[in-house]
């Protein structure tokens, strides 16, 4: 069993109009030499449902989202997503805007194909106003209660970066947080994880184990992407990288800065990428932010 | 209290921004900011060590985390609280956070979306993020740094983002009494929400705030607290452990200016 591929093998998996889910939080841990490729290809019309960071942002800018399922798009210590913000401000984008607990929630229910799960989240806001196909239901028992039926979020596909991953499809995350890969992972119908390094078969300490926290079932192809989630952090291995990021905030005030900003770091692919940010010894030891 | 007069407005809305929880036993404080993370963690330094708090990543620490590079400091973890666990913390209620909407109204509805028109806003923000969540399952307080009419907004939140006490949002049979709103702490006063019905009380004026600026500068009708006081001043030892919590003074880059705590009078 051999499940290598390249992010174009990847990227040619996807058809225009998908919904596609995205690993990570914010600016961490994301997919973005995948989404780099998604940038390079000619694919449209993607649902993106994503804890959103810049991997929103520029899938945005480049006119690849025709809807956005999120709770927020943010650059963190940069709080406010440039090219989300130009884009949505311009009233471009259709939305299903949820709070962040009820995003997870709808992608457990696809993970257990079950239609919808039960939440207070979103009552009493404009969440519901706004998405009139969330539909509220009474609980069955005593108490009667009015909850949120939080739909599946059903994904065509999964796009994860994780630290290591092997040829089988075994992944490790290595970082403090996972987040919710493994719930964008089991509501896709096909998950592609990149990897800062990928092994023959990974052998594994039962500490080190604990961490695989989806299984190689889920997973059908797995890209070696070195630095492969910049300018993303990677912890523990490399943090998100500040000057990239006011470069790529810059490009949103400027005239034609989108396509600069292409032409700069995208088009000429990933190898020239590397090298406009310094090199992957560079971009590999890119310090870890501090709370 | 102190008859210390040397302390900024930052270090004193810490102060205040620490007493919201105050009395509320063992439940995760968060305080999202420099200034609210730091109310939360004086208050779990002084009168409320029963606290659990977070170093702002995945891990819970017994000792809060100073603000920044860290130098010497190395942090003892007692646990572990990833997004994940923090939603499970979240729906079981047992949480007190503290952030900063982009608007309030009088319902204590916030809004972090979007200002102006939903379909094509003046201005995209970050979205809802948590605020549903939260505000409908743990109780919640609000930071404010500039107290006026664009936050304290004249009718609804462009965008109901977290609930509020407006009954025509609530539907029979939905469970409002998670709902928990606390204070508000801005760069003007504290306020509350115990009038009646819920109303919106100023219940401190910060030194040499009038009741009639803070009104001036808020888009509803506000009403004081009957104990209506000045924000009580931080004390030396608050000072000395605000000062310690954050060494590379990010709290001076708060409050445009970084304004003294008692204001020069006119």
């Amino acid at each position: 069993m051999n499940k290598l591929m390249t992010t174009a093998d990847v990227v040619a998996q996807l058809r225009d109009g998908m919904t596609i889910g995205f690993g990570g939080w914010g600016p961490r841990r994301k997919p973005m030499a995948i989404v780099r490729e998604i940038l390079r290809s000619d694919v449209k019309d993607l649902t993106v449902v994503s804890y959103g960071g810049p991997d929103v942002g520029m899938l945005c800018a480049a006119g690849k989202v025709k809807k956005l399922i999120f709770g927020f798009a943010t650059l963190d210590a940069i709080p406010l997503e440039p090219w989300y913000r130009k884009v949505r401000e311009s009233g471009a984008l259709e939305l299903m805007e949820l709070d962040e607990g009820m995003w997870q929630w709808g992608l457990r229910a696809a993970g257990m194909r079950v239609p919808f799960l039960p939440t207070r989240c979103g009552l009493a806001t404009d969440v519901t106003k706004l998405n009139p196909e969330l539909k509220t239901i009474q609980s069955p028992y005593a108490d009667g209660e009015v909850l949120l039926a939080m739909p599946a979020l059903k994904l065509d596909v999964a796009l994860v970066h994780v630290n290591v991953a092997d040829r089988l499809g075994n992944t490790l995350i290595q970082g403090g947080d996972p987040y919710f890969d493994h719930l964008v992972a089991r509501a896709a119908d096909a998950c592609y994880v990149s990897a800062e390094r990928v092994e023959e078969r990974l052998a594994l300490t039962p500490e080190q184990a604990r961490f695989n926290t989806f299984e190689r079932y889920l997973v059908k192809g797995v890209v070696h992407a070195p630095c492969g989630a910049h300018p993303t952090t990677c912890a523990p291995e490399y943090g998100w990288d500040m000057g990239h990021f006011k470069r790529y905030v810059a490009s949103a005030a400027e005239e034609g800065g989108w396509q600069a900003y292409m032409d700069e770091f995208v088009t000429p692919g990933e190898a020239a990428y590397q090298d406009k940010n310094g090199g992957i010894e560079r971009m590999g030891k890119l310090p870890l932010p501090v709370f | 209290m102190s008859n210390n007069t040397d302390f900024t407005l930052a270090e004193l809305m810490i102060v205040a921004a620490s007493e919201a929880w105050r009395g509320d036993g063992e439940v995760l404080a968060s305080g999202i900011g420099v200034i609210p993370r730091l109310g939360a963690s004086l208050a779990k330094l002084t009168y409320a060590p029963e606290l659990l708090m977070t170093d702002s990543e995945c891990f819970l620490v017994e000792e809060p985390i100073p603000l920044g590079p860290r130098g010497d400091f190395v942090p003892k973890y007692s646990g572990y609280m990833s997004f994940e666990r923090v939603f499970e913390c979240v729906w079981g209620g047992r949480r007190h956070a503290m952030i900063g909407p982009t608007q309030i109204d009088r319902f204590g509805q916030t809004n972090l979306s979007v200002v102006g028109d939903y379909k094509k806003p003046k201005a995209a923000i970050l979205g809802v993020r948590g605020l549903p969540g939260n505000s409908i399952n743990h109780i919640n307080s609000f930071f404010v740094p500039n107290h006026s009419k664009r936050v304290f907004v004249e009718g609804e939140v462009d965008m109901v983002s977290g609930v509020g006490f407006n009954p025509a949002r609530w539907e029979p049979g939905m469970k409002q009494d998670f709902m928990d709103i606390r204070r508000i702490v801005t760069d003007l006063c504290v306020l509350d929400f115990e009038g009646p019905e819920h109303a919106i009380r100023v219940r401190s004026l910060h030194p040499g705030v009038s009741f009639d600026e803070v009104q001036e500068k808020t888009g509803f009708p506000l009403l004081q607290a009957p104990e209506l006081g000045e924000t009580p001043h931080p004390t030396a030892a608050q000072l000395e452990i605000i000062r310690r919590l954050d060494p590379h003074d990010l709290r001076g880059a708060q409050i445009k200016g970084n304004p003294p705590g008692i204001r020069a009078t006119a």
